[in-house]
């Protein structure tokens, strides 16, 4: 009986107040599709950190035949200066820290870029002109200016570079674009949660009657206070539920479909993940409106 | 039933109090007028025993509770045992005349079947027997006010309070609606009457109690309206 009549309450509340209730359910979807995307933007992050920290490497590139870099105004790289180079990362106080090393003589530098170049530019190169280089993988990528610092003003080193130099701006982009995210998400949450404030107060306006009469004849505030409440989260959950439906279909079809066609080398965000973020939009939706449910509903709805 | 231990009530600090140190007591199954001109303090009297107020000072008791003591979440217990009837009424326009009386016992979680059963019996009791389904601006004042007791004693509460009952009605309705209370009043419910309808008070000859600003100036058993009438 109680629940019946909650249930029919609530949706009598949402068809009288059915302007109020579809901006409750707009506002929310748009915020929560905010607050989605951040999630799936830092999701994005931490799967390309996983898969990409793993594989890249310290290049320590040596000098090659004439060279142009101050450092290697001496000429390439001596075999003397080479095996120097190798016995610092491999003997030296910073071996602890290192895990592997790998040598790329110029023949398998130019074998590796004629794998990869199209444009038939390797035909017009040599060997020799080709910079030999020692890869190092690092124990914990962290540490690499440490290892840099140990070899860059040796004789016969060119460079040192940091793979992660190439990532860290595109992370730096994806973190500004998830701040930005947020900050929208954090200003329309705010108009969601007013906005809910307002229809609750607007529908106990309008029930006001209902409710003297329940006050009057002993229901529990439970009972009075619940269709309100109801109403509130129901208009909140189905925005939430909108803002799922959207972030599904961009991964799905912008991610999936479109940017997976174009640039495969990624692994990115997928469906699954959607899923995992879903239940914190529903549950973001449900809090809001309780919150601005309690705030408003004590004065219109004292027992 | 009803008790007040030298209660004031204060409403605003500084302001000349609503009630003025009244001390009053109402038996179970009593009939009870609460005479007085506008502010002598009749309304804040009936919030205090709904405890829609809360007394500045002194102690009220009804219904074998202390309701200075009563938390808030017990107060909807307390109005259980209280009906309650208004000179506006105060019915749901789009519900029929049977759906006002069953809102009241579904709002406090009645059964269906028992809904189904106690409806009927009600609506016969105050006259109102085959006009179930009528809306209440289809009916006449009286008629309306006869669904507001029905559906205030619905759940046979042991004590009515009647906030100017007939105050919207005509002389001829009124003595219809008095005989039903009185009905009601002699089933053993306690029934406390606010009103400013002389002839009413003096027709009955029940128990007159008169607050004048805020203070209770009269009680007296079998009384007429007005003092100087004595």
């Amino acid at each position: 009986m109680r629940l019946r009549f909650i249930f029919s309450e609530v949706l009598n509340g949402l068809r009288r107040n059915s302007t109020m209730a579809l901006s409750v359910v707009l506002v929310t979807f748009v915020s929560l599709t905010f607050v989605g995307a951040a999630a799936l933007i830092q999701l994005q992050v931490g799967d390309l950190k996983d898969d990409w920290y793993g594989k890249v490497e310290v290049r320590i590139g040596l000098c090659p035949e004439n060279a142009r870099s101050t450092q290697c105004a001496a000429g390439p790289v001596t075999d003397n200066q080479q095996e120097q180079i190798r016995q610092v990362l491999e003997a030296g106080p910073v071996s602890e820290l290192v895990k592997k090393v790998y040598f790329e003589s110029k023949e398998e530098a130019f074998e590796s870029y004629k794998k990869l170049d199209n444009q038939g530019i390797a035909d017009l190169l040599t060997a020799d002109q080709m910079q030999a280089s020692f890869r190092v993988k690092l124990n914990d990528p962290e540490q690499f200016q440490v290892v840099a610092d140990a070899v860059a003003g040796m004789p016969g080193v060119d460079y040192v570079q940091d793979q992660r130099d190439i990532f860290r701006q595109l992370f730096s982009f994806l973190n500004a674009a998830t701040l930005v995210a947020a900050v929208l998400a954090g200003v329309m949450l705010l108009a969601a949660g007013l906005l809910i404030t307002t229809t609750i107060r607007l529908s106990a306006m309008s029930r006001r009657r209902e409710t003297t009469i329940m006050r009057m004849v002993g229901s529990s505030r439970t009972l009075i206070q619940a269709p309100f409440l109801l109403e509130g989260a129901v208009a909140a959950t189905l925005g939430a539920l909108l803002a799922v439906g959207a972030l599904y279909g961009s991964v799905r079809y912008v991610v999936g479909d479109w940017l997976k066609s174009s640039v495969s080398w990624v692994a990115y965000v997928n469906e699954a993940d959607v899923l995992t973020v879903a239940p914190y939009l529903v549950a973001i939706a449900v809090a809001l409106a309780a919150v601005a449910s309690v705030m408003t509903l004590g004065k219109y709805t004292r027992a | 039933m009803i008790r007040f231990d030298n209660v004031t009530k204060v409403y605003a600090r500084g302001a000349k109090p609503a009630l003025d140190n009244v001390s009053v007591e109402i038996e179970r199954g009593d009939f009870v007028f609460l005479v007085g001109s506008s502010g002598s303090g009749k309304s804040t009297f009936l919030k205090l025993i709904l405890r829609e107020e809360r007394p500045t000072e002194g102690d009220v008791y009804v219904a074998g509770r202390h309701l200075n003591r009563l938390s808030s979440w017990r107060v909807p217990q307390l109005r259980r045992e209280i009906g309650a009837v208004f000179q506006d009424f105060r019915l749901l326009p789009n519900k029929t005349v049977y759906q006002n009386v069953a809102f009241a016992l579904q709002v406090i979680g009645k059964k269906r079947h028992v809904i189904n059963s106690t409806v009927p019996e009600m609506l016969e009791l105050v006259g109102l027997a085959g006009k179930e389904k009528r809306l209440p601006h289809e009916l006449s004042g009286g008629e309306q006010q006869r669904v507001a007791i029905a559906r205030a004693f619905v759940n046979h509460p042991p004590i009515l309070l009647c906030d100017e009952p007939t105050g919207n009605l005509d002389p001829g309705t009124s003595v219809g609606i008095m005989r039903l209370l009185d009905r009601i009043n002699r089933t053993g419910t306690t029934v406390l009457m606010a009103t400013h309808d002389d002839e009413i008070v003096d027709q009955m000859r029940k128990r007159v109690i008169e607050l004048k600003n805020g203070e209770l100036v009269r009680d007296q058993d079998r009384g007429v309206y007005g003092l100087e009438r004595v």
